[in-house]
């Protein structure tokens, strides 16, 4: 959360004077600076009134603004992260992200309707974990896939995910990429269709399986994207790296998705590329 | 190997002793002295101290056993493998990677499309083919062969080295992610037997974007994971000298992924490591490599793509609430 949204509780006004502004009433925006009062914010969907700056939004926000009213049920698996490495740490960082967030896990997975458009949803949240793909981020994504296939609906996974995989489950982190990206081949084969949605951030292992293979790809606004993060490939070529680079824009540009979309619209570009699928 | 001294730390005392053979050998010749009982005693000492070393490696250092320059790359093993091989080049999109070869191999009477990342031993050959670092292209130019190999219904076999996809400018401009998730789905779907084989580095996405396959077989000492040590130990320790313990905790060599049963098989390395020996190392891979071809082609098109994906589909461990 600290990456992305500071709640200050003082802050200096023009004249020296310092002011007390009560915990959680304002967000300073993470763009442009612009103190934004939190009821405004969260009626403008967490989207800067003054600069657009698209704040992070969390999965039940997300499936609240993205789905039909009280239409989502979600896939209840019960499935928890084990620590099959015993990796230095890993049990208390899980239980950690879990107190944070409220989330027992980075992934939700369900289904609702879109526009009254039966539909199958998964979303990967990025507080957890930075949204990385371990075991169970990728056993969700798969039942997911797999319920999308048994109930021939179409599929939006939602990604927000930092570094993509989850280094403490080692390589069976790293083969939840191909378990994932196994499950969307055959979703097409299928002939189903899958609607891939990226947020900020959608990086690494995440973004080189599912998330960038929807036969739809959009994106919002400012969203981090790609494959290697800019630290990395900064580090490698030594050069200073050009603005806007990664940004969903210069995606678009260089014709890795297909739209981006102000999350105001989100809703009903889905609704017109589902109307456009359906007979 | 006169050309290529460079060795690891700990394999210094292998080549100490080494010299001191060759200089008994060299009094014997030029000064007609019998030295021969010193010569094999020696060579006995030598062939101990080597296993012995080798078999106590750290983690860590299989790390750099697997990324040992001298270490054989994937033309030096194609070469002693196939009887045939045509090379063939470019990915109709944009270039030629020069971090990933392939083409058509001949290997007794078994045709089949090879693939593999191809790292440098030198620096200026390294540069050329950086370090084994595919762009998309080199991911592109494998699918096309993937391609060919379903069409004319011949096995795939691939060699993953390296130390990851490119993190690059263009690379993410041209679709690195994109390049790799592509692969995954077109190899979890492919019609024709995979085999796949890491013979150095494997280094991650950049790894698996060739590496998905009907079995999993691993040199001896080589790696796969997840993260290099040294980024590992740079994210969750902020500390270069936590790499030996990342390396560790990352469980990343054969016998640790056979473990967790994400390999099938080791193949077995000559003592002293594959850079000792590649003809031995060459001839290890080939027998494997027959192996498996054979118990691969028995099975019918659609029994291998329900086999690959429900192997997949079982990867991941976690608890049931
Ligand atoms: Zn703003």
């Amino acid at each position: 959360m600290g990456w992305f949204e500071r709640t200050y509780n003082r802050i200096k006004k023009k004249g020296k004077k310092t002011i007390d502004i009560p915990h959680g009433l304002w967000t300073k925006c993470t763009n442009c600076s612009q103190l934004i009062y939190n009821k405004n914010l969260e009626e403008n969907l967490r989207v800067c009134p003054k600069c657009n700056y698209h704040f992070y939004l969390g999965v039940r926000e997300r499936i609240e603004i993205t789905l039909d009213k009280n239409s989502f049920n979600e896939y209840n698996f019960k499935i928890n992260s084990d620590d099959p490495l015993n990796f230095p740490g890993y049990k208390e960082k899980l239980s950690k992200n879990e107190k944070k967030t409220g989330l027992d896990e980075g992934a939700l997975i369900g289904e609702g309707k879109i526009g009254k458009i039966p539909i199958t949803v998964g979303v990967t949240d990025f507080r957890f974990m930075g949204g990385s793909m371990g075991s169970v981020v990728g056993e969700k994504i798969t039942l997911v896939i797999e319920k999308a296939m048994e109930k021939r609906h179409p599929l939006l996974l939602i990604s927000g995910s930092g570094g993509g995989a989850r280094m403490q489950e080692g390589v069976i982190s790293l083969m939840q990429m191909a378990k994932t990206s196994a499950a969307v081949a055959e979703l097409k084969k299928e002939g189903l269709l899958y609607i891939s949605l990226l947020t900020h951030p959608t990086m690494g292992g995440v973004m080189a399986s599912f998330a960038s293979r929807g036969d739809i790809i959009l994106a919002e606004p400012g969203a981090l994207l790609g494959f290697a993060g800019p630290r990395v490939i900064k580090q490698t070529i030594k050069q200073q790296i050009p603005k806007g680079f990664q940004q969903a824009e210069s995606l678009l540009k260089h014709g890795g998705v297909d739209l981006v979309v102000e999350r105001s619209k989100i809703r009903s570009t889905l609704i017109r590329i589902l109307d456009f699928t359906l007979s | 190997m006169a050309e290529n001294r460079y060795s690891l730390d700990f394999e210094k005392p292998i080549m100490e002793l080494e010299r001191k053979i060759e200089e008994l050998k060299g009094l014997t010749a030029e000064e007609g002295l019998d030295l021969s009982e010193e010569v094999s005693r020696l060579q006995s000492r030598l062939r101990k101290l080597e296993k012995d070393i080798l078999s106590h490696l750290t983690p860590w250092q299989k790390v750099q056993l697997a990324r040992h320059p001298n270490r054989p790359k994937s033309l030096d093993l194609t070469e002693l493998i196939f009887d045939d091989f045509l090379i063939l080049h470019g990915d109709r999109l944009y270039s030629d990677d020069q971090a990933i070869v392939g083409g058509l191999a001949k290997l007794g009477e078994e045709k089949l499309v090879f693939i593999g990342h191809q790292k440098g031993k030198s620096i200026k050959e390294n540069l050329f083919r950086n370090f084994g670092m595919a762009h998309p292209e080199g991911y592109r130019k494998a699918q096309r062969l993937m391609n060919l190999a379903e069409k004319f219904n011949r096995p795939v076999l691939t060699f993953v080295d390296t130390p990851g996809a490119y993190p690059g400018i263009e690379a993410e401009e041209r679709g690195q992610a994109e390049a790799i998730a592509a692969n995954l789905e077109r190899m979890s779907q492919l019609r024709v037997p995979i085999l796949v084989i890491i013979i150095g580095e494997g280094g991650s996405g950049g790894a698996l974007g060739i590496g998905v396959g009907d079995k999993i077989l691993m040199l001896e000492n080589t790696i796969y994971s997840v993260i290099s040590p040294e980024g590992c130990a740079a994210i969750l320790w902020k500390n270069q000298e936590k790499v030996k313990e990342a390396a560790k905790a990352l469980r990343l060599t054969s016998k640790d992924l056979l473990n967790l049963k994400l390999i099938d098989e080791i193949i077995p390395e000559p003592v002293g490591g594959a850079h000792r020996n590649v003809e031995q190392t060459a001839l290890n891979i080939k027998k494997a490599i027959i192996k498996h071809l054979g118990e691969l082609k028995r099975l019918s098109p659609e029994e291998l793509v329900k086999k690959r994906y429900e192997k997949y589909r079982r990867i991941g461990r976690f608890k049931r609430g």
